[in-house]
Parts: C-alpha cells; sequence; structure tokens
C-alpha cells in the first residue's frame, strides 16, 4: 500500500476561552481524536455544522495550529519537523472569504507572489514569470496583477486565492469553504475550476464544506463530522445512497434540493443545539438523535469500520 | 387568490446606480411570494423599499406600489411607520445583527405591541411569551428574560419571527431568514414558517439566493437579474419550464444530490452581473447569454407563456428549453 499523502491519528484540540473576568476558563473541544487520510490525488470531503471542529482540523492540518494530541503526517513525515518553507510546498490553503483573506493593500500580483518570495532566491524576473503564468492557469487576466482586491468581484478574488496557493505547485490543497461566500453561478466556476486544476496539476484536497450537495459533487471520499469526532466516512457514493449514522442520515435529509412539491422536510433532530463547551456523556449525538436507546445515553460509541466504511454508532449493524 | 402587495414598475436609485428597474411582483394573500437572484441584483433594495427603510441617498418610484389597497407612495413617514412592524413585518438573515444586545429579548419584543397597539407591559409579556412558545422554543418564560448573546443562531431567528409577528401582520417580508444557519436548523424554521402560514394566513416574501430552499417554499417564483424581474411564475412551471436564458442557468449551475456526476463540469454562467445606470436599454443578460442576438440590444418585450407566466426575453422558447 503506498502511504497516504496526508495521515493524521488520533488528533485532538481544545481551546480554553474565559468567559468572564473571575470566571474559571471554559474547555472547549473542537477536535477530539480524529483518525483520517487522503490518498495521492483523492479528494476528502469533510462535512458538518458549524461548530463542528472541521475549520480547527483545516488548521491543524495546515501546520496553523497545534494539535493538543496525536499527530500528523504529510507525506510520511511527521507535520511538525517540517520547517515552514517545506510545508508550504506541501501544502496550501484556499480559506471561504476571498474578502478577508487577501490582503486589502497590496496588489494582486504581490499577493500571488508571497509564497515565492517567502521561499527566497527567487529571482524577481522568475517570480514574475511563475505569477503571470498562474494567474492565465486561474483565468485572470494576467493585467489584473496590478489591481487591488477592492476592484474585484467574489469570484476573481477567489481565483487570486487559489493563484496564491497554487503558485508554489504543492500537492495538497485545503479548502475550507471555498464556495460559500460566493453566488451559484460563481459557485460553479470555481468549483470547475478547482476540478480542472486537480486533474493537470496532479493536486489532492482535502475539502470542508457544509454544503451537502457540493461534497458530493466534488468528493471521492467523505467524513461527516459531529462536535469533534468523525461520526461516519464512506465513499461518496455509498455515504450519499446509504447513510447510516443518524446523524449523517438527517444532514441528507435537511438538504433541500431544488425540486419543487418534496415540501419541507422534518429532520426529527429536536431543538438542543450542540455545545462544544459541554459535550454530552455517552454518544454525543444522542440528545438530538431521534433513534437513540438508553445505551447512548451511558456508554459511548467506538469507530467501528466494515468494507463500506466507518461509523461511530451503537445502531448501525457492520457488514 | 386576492393581491396583498402589488408591486409594477419599480425603480430604485442609489446615485447614478440603478439597483432596480422597472420591477413588478404581486404577492397573494396567504401565498409565499420568493424572490430569488444573486447579490447586487435588487432584491433586498426591493424589499427595503416596499418597507418604507431605504438608505437616505436611495430613490424609490413606482406606478403602483399597493398593499391591500393603501397606496404606500402616497403614504408620508408617520403613516408608513403605523404599517410597519404592525400590518407589514420584516426578519433579516443575520438575526445577532437585528436584535438589539443591550436588551432582553422580552423587552425588545414587547416595544412593537406598546408603541402599536398601544398594549399594557403585562398585556404585550403575555403575548411574546405565547408568540415564544408558538415559535416552539422551550421555557419561553425564561427566554424573555434572556439576553440575544445568550441564545444560538436558531434561535435568535426564532425570537426575530415571533417578533415580527407581535401585532398579527398580513405580510411578512423574510430577507435570506435561513442563510446565516445550519442545514438541519434552516430545514426547522423553513418549516416553521409554512406551519405559521398555514394556520395564520400569512402572505410572505422571501428573499433567498438559494433554489433549493425556493422549491420547497415558493407558491410563486420572481427571478431577478440587474434590478429586473426577468422571470416570474408558479414554482412548479419555473422549474419545469424555465424560460429565461438567466433562469435555466442558475438551475444547471446548482449541484443535485443524487444526480450529479463528478466527472462532469457544473453547468456555469460565464461573466459576471453588470453595473447598471438608468440609460440602459435592451437586455441587461446579453453579455453572458449564449443565445444572444444583435437585436437583444434594443428593447425587450415581456413574453407570456400561459397566464400565470411571463418572462423578459425575446429568444424563441424553443431554443431556450431545447437540451
Amino acid at each position: 500500500m503506498t502511504t497516504p499523502l496526508i495521515e493524521i491519528r488520533d488528533v485532538g484540540h481544545q481551546f480554553r476561552v474565559k468567559s468572564g473576568l473571575f470566571a474559571q476558563p471554559k474547555r472547549i473541544v473542537a477536535v477530539d481524536g480524529v483518525s483520517l487520510s487522503l490518498p495521492a490525488g483523492g479528494v476528502l470531503g469533510v462535512v458538518g455544522e458549524s461548530g463542528c471542529g472541521k475549520s480547527t482540523l483545516a488548521k491543524i492540518i495546515l501546520g496553523l495550529i497545534e494539535p493538543s494530541a496525536g499527530e500528523v503526517l504529510i507525506d510520511g513525515r511527521r507535520l511538525d519537523g517540517l520547517d515552514r518553507r517545506e510545508r508550504a510546498r506541501l501544502i496550501q490553503p484556499v480559506f471561504q472569504d476571498p474578502y478577508s483573506s487577501l490582503n486589502p493593500r497590496r496588489r494582486v500580483r504581490d499577493i500571488v507572489g508571497v509564497p515565492l518570495v517567502a521561499q527566497g532566491g527567487i529571482a524577481d524576473g522568475e517570480i514574475r514569470r511563475r505569477v503571470d503564468a498562474m494567474l492565465a492557469r486561474v483565468g485572470l487576466d494576467p493585467e489584473l496583477g496590478e489591481r487591488q482586491p477592492a476592484e474585484l468581484s467574489g469570484g476573481q478574488r477567489q481565483r487570486v486565492a487559489i493563484a496564491r496557493a497554487l503558485v508554489l505547485h504543492p500537492r495538497i490543497v485545503v479548502c475550507d469553504e471555498p464556495t460559500s461566500a460566493l453566488d451559484v453561478s460563481v459557485q460553479a466556476q470555481i468549483l470547475n475550476l478547482l476540478a480542472e486544476l486537480r486533474r493537470e496539476l496532479g493536486l489532492s484536497y482535502l475539502f470542508i464544506s457544509h454544503n451537502l450537495a457540493v461534497v458530493e459533487h466534488v468528493a471521492s471520499e467523505v467524513a461527516v463530522m459531529y462536535l469533534g469526532r468523525i461520526v461516519e466516512r464512506a465513499e461518496t457514493e455509498t455515504l450519499f445512497r446509504a447513510p447510516r449514522h443518524p446523524y449523517t442520515k438527517a444532514l441528507l435529509a435537511s438538504v433541500l434540493t431544488p425540486e419543487p412539491g418534496l415540501g419541507i422536510p422534518d429532520t426529527e433532530l429536536g431543538d438542543t443545539m450542540p455545545d462544544p463547551a459541554n459535550i454530552p456523556p455517552g454518544c454525543r449525538f444522542h440528545p438530538r438523535c431521534p433513534a437513540a436507546i438508553d445505551r447512548c445515553r451511558s456508554d459511548a460509541p467506538m469507530p467501528r469500520r466494515d468494507r463500506r466504511g466507518l461509523a461511530e454508532c451503537h445502531l448501525v449493524e457492520m457488514a | 387568490m386576492t393581491a396583498l402587495l402589488e408591486v409594477e414598475g419599480l425603480e430604485i436609485s442609489f446615485g447614478s446606480l440603478a439597483a432596480v428597474r422597472g420591477a413588478s411582483l404581486q404577492v397573494n394573500k396567504g401565498e409565499t411570494h420568493c424572490l430569488v437572484g444573486e447579490s447586487g441584483c435588487g432584491k433586498s433594495v426591493t424589499a427595503l423599499s416596499i418597507m418604507g427603510l431605504l438608505a437616505r441617498n436611495g430613490r424609490r418610484d413606482a406606478r403602483v406600489l399597493r398593499f391591500d389597497g393603501t397606496d404606500l407612495l402616497a403614504l408620508n413617514e408617520r403613516a408608513m411607520s403605523r404599517l410597519r412592524g404592525n400590518r407589514l413585518a420584516m426578519i433579516f438573515q443575520e438575526p445577532m445583527t437585528s436584535l438589539n444586545p443591550a436588551y432582553t429579548v422580552g423587552s425588545q419584543m414587547i416595544e412593537v405591541m406598546q408603541r402599536h397597539r398601544g398594549a399594557t407591559r403585562a398585556a404585550a409579556l403575555a403575548r411574546a411569551e405565547e408568540l415564544l412558545a408558538r415559535v416552539r422554543i422551550t421555557s419561553p418564560g425564561m427566554r424573555l428574560g434572556q439576553y440575544p448573546h445568550q441564545l444560538s443562531g436558531g434561535l435568535r431567528q426564532r425570537v426575530m419571527i415571533a417578533m415580527a409577528l407581535m401585532c398579527s401582520p398580513e405580510l411578512l417580508i423574510a430577507d435570506e431568514p435561513t442563510t446565516a444557519l445550519d442545514v438541519t436548523v434552516q430545514a426547522q424554521i423553513l418549516r416553521l414558517l409554512s406551519d405559521l402560514q398555514k394556520d395564520l394566513g400569512l402572505a410572505i416574501l422571501l428573499i433567498t439566493h438559494d433554489l433549493g430552499v425556493v422549491a420547497r417554499t415558493a407558491h410563486r417564483v420572481s427571478v431577478m437579474y440587474a434590478g429586473e424581474v426577468v422571470e416570474s411564475a408558479p414554482v412548479a412551471q419555473l422549474f419545469t419550464k424555465p424560460m429565461h436564458p438567466y433562469t435555466r442557468g442558475l438551475l444547471d449551475c446548482v449541484p443535485v444530490p443524487g444526480k450529479v456526476r463528478r466527472d462532469q463540469p457544473l453547468g456555469s454562467i460565464p461573466g459576471m452581473v453588470p453595473r447598471m445606470t438608468q440609460s440602459f436599454r435592451g437586455c441587461a443578460f446579453v453579455e453572458r447569454c449564449t443565445l444572444a442576438r444583435p437585436d437583444c440590444a434594443g428593447e425587450i418585450v415581456r413574453h407570456r407563456l400561459a397566464a400565470q407566466h411571463d418572462y423578459l426575453c425575446q429568444i424563441p422558447p424553443d431554443r431556450v428549453t431545447a437540451p
């Protein structure tokens, strides 16, 4: 078996949040015992609702947050053993909001060139040539290089962010909600561009999104996160055709497909909201789970896997 | 079907920018009308202008702007403020920015009732508690004393809805009410709105960019592009027989779960929305339209496919509906 491009083992991260001047700081469990792997050339989709820890997981994989537990291996090497330049050549991010992720005071050309400058030892002419080539590759007129982000539309800005991520020819791109801030017609342009670039440049993506339809379109494998844990993982077709975890089922049932006449689904999830500062005992999904039994309230399920994938639920029958 | 809100030839401009250019729509009693479009198409300013809440530099003009027979164009600010929050109510996308963080839920909810109905504090609080329970908030009595930051996003949006219902409005304008919420919560809020509509006979003008929300909630849909309503139809018609190339393009852009093919690119609309000025003539979609002809630069006549289905495009329907 070949080494997965990303392998994370039992990664956890907690934040301490001060809730008041004299209050005890609260412990927020963002990511808890997550193991994942991404094969070379694959697209791993991570889905889940706000606060499930998916963005924290992305930051851990990018090396922006040091996990409080577990280890991250990139191409077989420990992430914390790589220096920043090496890491930048392997893995790059594209974030959600192209309005806040680009420096408003710099020209597009300089923004895209930053990773090259940071590597050091690359001549100005070479930087210019590579930036122009990359701008053209993401569908931007190199003349736009002289502009500032404020002069560009949302879609153009996201193209700039993609150009910046790819200018070093990394192997992995972590896309954290890359199209959530965009209009549907622009979202489709960006998703198509990401798919094209992946094929041509042999990239692998970790693709984080709350939009299940988008994830189904781009991912080869999907992991579903709930309150910091992966509760189900399977190949995309399997997961969307036959979800097994009650949370995955509820998530899929909540998606409003553009098909009139079907009405609005009843998720049967109740009104309790997940709170990472207050993780319930037993299965952490049990307060919202329509299928919960007594055992779920006291006994935390362990991840179990079979040929259809992984699920963390007492009620899922393994093949 | 009786019209509750009639808008004809609505024009809104901010300086030289024409945000809305002759939009018309009609919301019937007890019906959900979805106004759908992308950012900058003018859907939110349309809503704000109906409520008389445009920013000071915004100019509003219309042939007809009538609510339940009352000409809104003829009302002064005092008369309009007697309608607003009373017979016409509005909820917004981000409930946190629409709620005042310094006041409790209860004190914000009762204000509207004390003002419009001269209700006593006790009566208004009782009504607020009843409505919080009605929007399925648990322990409503306790919630009245809480501040907005103590509530989750879904709860805040329920509070906004309950607040909008305090004076039993006939029309609720909801501007992207579920866009900031998670999918499971979105489904719950939309179900709630639909239940309330059935029970209270509420008419809803729902503004959204999400075609999934449109398909599942609307009776009637108006598609906006660059300040115009380019197509208007009953929901089933719009999805099965889209006539305007923009409507069709929008529908192709949306990945449909269970029907997506990963190896195929999504349909997309090239280019971006133009910035419109008042002097613009012809079809605003022409630069992005694959079917455009030279005469698209001239005046475009509204075509009618059925009694309830019209669109602003002159290209023969067979060219639009052909695969």
